[in-house]
């Protein structure tokens, strides 16, 4: 049998028990998926978009859904990761909401943060409004639209502004665990939140993530969204950020890819309505043969969107890290303004950088730039360190943070940089000699 | 202190250094002086340990020790100094880290305690005075942005701070205000000291009214061609470096003291 039917028959076993079985539309909408995962298997290299990573290896290999409630973290981990952190917080172990680790807080009037099941109990209407459906994406969201057990419901009211972030936590501790989880943000016009994705993992062998989060930013909302992957080395990451942005909304994303053995992201934002801005921030930081790719869409759909989009990688050993950022300006989106950069940093002989712009603009009076550059350590620059007495390898990892640094100072929530740039030192060999380092 | 003997340096195949020679004692402050592409930060970066150029030939002995085999980071932890003619940005670091990294690393090496965030404040906050760099240069990236006269200020405000026993100026004069000259003057002879020696490369007669040389020598085509007094820069002033070309004859091969 092959992984694609075993997927197909953990579905059948497990339909009945997944949340929201006895809403209609959401099993025709599971049926479909799961159809459609079926029909299409893992992605390989023939597949459009998925030409520098192949999934195929998947076939091969069994994962099989954690029980709830099984093998939880220490509770020292999440001590350690609220550190410094006020905020809401929910924790999810393998795909799981897990209550006692979590701390919701209070919330202004108007806000909602709960779990998808409880949400497909309580909001069944809004949330079948924005789930999204069996067609989305690449195979492996319409696997998780099959099969999602859980994830994070935020609904913020109009004009509803939650200050501290809200933090969604996926741990996975067991090896050969799948987690899908499925999140799904609604803000309603001028809403304003900070979310956090934040993945990490204690399994020394494979899991599999494979997770989509749904963002539907109504008018003039503001909404920054980072997410943190510090998968453990040997897990799958698989995830998929998927935003609708109303007329005069603002949609932050920053991606800080660190972890896992092979990392996929799909972030795509579509302007739905005029006047929209989003910034894509990305990092990512590959080492060993370790693999990520970012496969980014911005659609500017709509007149007068602005989007800004800058990712930045760093590879070392056989390490390979891929970024496709598509641009697409529609017939009519006049005064489109878009522009894109990409910047690798090789820091071995046999490490791999890929970037490709993909421009589709059927428009004419518009703004769109974009540029790549793939590059060493700048030889003056150490040079000029080592002049000043600090060590090769001390001024090759400064230079390496100071690469980094440009995307981590593009976080504008203090807290959540200082976040990021702990996962960046701590990847780094020598980190500790940089941590006196500030923005 | 310092001791080149017939230095041979290529970049590519090019030779750049043609047997160049130059003795410098300690308590000494020379002068190189000579035309564009003569071969001046060159021979500055090879004694800083640049190893993108080729050694082919000679010798470079630093307080009896041959510097040619050491790492930069190690010559400059053993006192060797160079003021960049070119400041590099390395956008991202702030001047602060950078500075502390610096000096923390050459006291390591000198056996003394490692400065703490206000030890090191105070210090360089003294110093950015004496140099007349405002402390918001602290918090910047490392010369990022910075000006051409900030460039230069802040290579002497590492100078300061490092207390090289052998500083290599290269045209830190260059692109500096009259006021900016006196600061790197004034900052240059605040460390004149007998244990202590000084090359400073300059086109201008000008700097050397300030930090007045023991001698002054002329480079061109990679070799030093003529030697002398603080009066061979005047000379250079008013002559330009053509006569030298045409009395090969005449050429000094470095000074022996
Ligand atoms: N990395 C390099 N590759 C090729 N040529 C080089 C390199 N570095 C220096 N050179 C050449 O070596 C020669 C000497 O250069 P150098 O910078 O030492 O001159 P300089 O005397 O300092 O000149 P200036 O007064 O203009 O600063 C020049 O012809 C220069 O082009
Ligand atoms: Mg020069």
């Amino acid at each position: 049998m092959s992984q694609v039917e075993i997927w197909q028959d953990q579905y059948r076993v497990r339909a009945q028990g997944l949340p929201g079985a006895t809403l209609p539309w959401l099993v025709t909408l599971r049926e479909r998926a799961m159809e459609r995962f079926v029909a299409m298997g893992w992605p390989t290299r023939r597949k459009e978009d998925w030409h520098h990573t192949s999934l195929a290896f998947l076939e091969g290999q069994t994962f099989k859904v954690p029980m709830r409630g099984a093998a939880p973290p220490e509770e020292s981990l999440m001590g350690r990761l609220r550190e410094g952190g006020a905020g809401h917080w929910l924790v999810f172990v393998n795909g799981w909401f897990n209550a006692a680790l979590s701390q919701i807080g209070s919330l202004p009037e108007g806000a909602t943060v709960d779990t998808m099941p409880q949400a497909l109990i309580g909001h069944a209407e809004r949330v079948e409004a924005h789930y999204g459906s069996a067609e989305d994406g690449g195979s492996p969201a319409a696997l998780n639209a099959a099969l999602a057990t859980d994830g994070a419901y935020v609904h913020l009211a109009r004009g509803v502004a939650v200050e501290a972030p809200i933090h969604l936590v996926f741990i996975a501790t067991i090896a050969e665990g799948a987690s899908h989880v499925r999140n799904l943000v609604i803000a309603e016009d001028g809403a304003e939140a900070t979310l956090v994705e934040h993945y990490l993992g204690t399994s020394a062998t494979a899991t599999l993530t494979n997770a989509v989060t749904r963002i539907h930013a109504g008018a003039d909302s503001r909404i920054t969204h980072l997410k943190l992957q510090q998968e453990a080395e040997q897990a799958l990451h698989l995830a998929s950020i998927d935003t609708q942005q109303g007329r005069g909304s603002v949609f932050n994303s920053h991606s800080l890819s660190f972890g896992a053995r092979l990392a996929r992201n799909d972030i795509t934002t579509r302007f739905a309505g005029e006047h929209c801005e989003t910034l894509f921030n990305g990092m990512y930081h590959v080492d060993g043969k370790r693999h990520v790719d970012h496969h980014t869409v911005i659609d500017h759909a709509l007149p007068h969107g602005v989007s800004r989009e800058y990712y930045r990688g760093i590879l070392d050993g056989s390490a390979r890290g891929v970024f496709s950022g598509r641009i697409k300006v529609a017939p009519g989106a006049v005064k489109s303004d878009a522009m894109q950069r990409a910047d690798s940093l090789l820091l071995s002989r046999q490490a791999e950088a890929d970037a490709r712009p993909e421009l589709e603009i059927y428009a004419a009076d518009v703004k769109c730039a974009h540029g790549a550059t793939v590059g060493q350590i700048d030889d003056d620059s150490l040079f000029y360190l080592r002049a000043r007495g600090m060590d090769e390898a001390h001024a090759r990892n400064l230079l390496t943070y100071a690469f980094a640094a440009e995307a981590l100072a593009r976080i504008g929530v203090a807290p959540l940089r200082n976040r990021a740039r702990a996962a960046l030192l701590a990847r780094l060999p020598g980190g500790h000699l940089l941590e006196e380092l500030t923005s | 202190m310092l001791d080149i003997n017939d230095l041979r340096v290529s970049v590519d195949g090019k030779p750049i250094l043609n047997g160049l020679s130059l003795h410098v004692k300690a308590g000494e402050v020379h002068a190189i002086m000579g035309p564009n592409g003569s071969g001046k930060s060159t021979l500055a970066q090879v004694l800083a340990g640049r190893d993108s150029f080729q050694v082919d030939g000679g010798t470079v002995t630093y307080d009896g020790e041959d510097l040619l085999t050491q790492p930069a980071e190690v010559r400059a932890r053993a006192g060797v100094f160079l003021a960049f003619q070119y400041p590099v940005e390395i956008p991202g670091v702030s001047n602060a880290y950078f500075l502390k990294a610096a000096v923390n690393a050459v006291r390591r090496h000198r056996g003394l305690q490692e400065l703490d965030a206000m030890d090191f404040l105070k210090r360089v906050k003294s110093e950015m005075k004496a140099v007349g760099m405002k402390e918001e240069f602290l918090y910047r990236s490392v010369n990022e942005g910075f000006s051409g006269g900030e460039k230069k200020r802040n290579e002497v405000l590492q100078m300061t701070l490092l207390e090289p026993k052998l500083a290599v100026l290269d045209e830190t004069d260059s692109g500096l205000d009259i006021d900016a000259l006196k600061v790197v003057a004034d900052g240059v002879n605040r460390l004149r000291a007998p244990d202590r020696a000084l090359i400073v490369i300059t086109h201008y007669q000008r700097l050397l009214d300030y930090i007045v040389p023991d001698y002054v020598h002329v480079l061109a085509n990679g070799t030093i061609v003529r030697s002398g007094g603080p009066e061979l820069a005047a000379e250079l002033e008013e002559r330009g470096y053509a006569w030298l070309a045409k009395a090969p004859e005449e050429q000094a091969k470095g000074v022996t003291t």
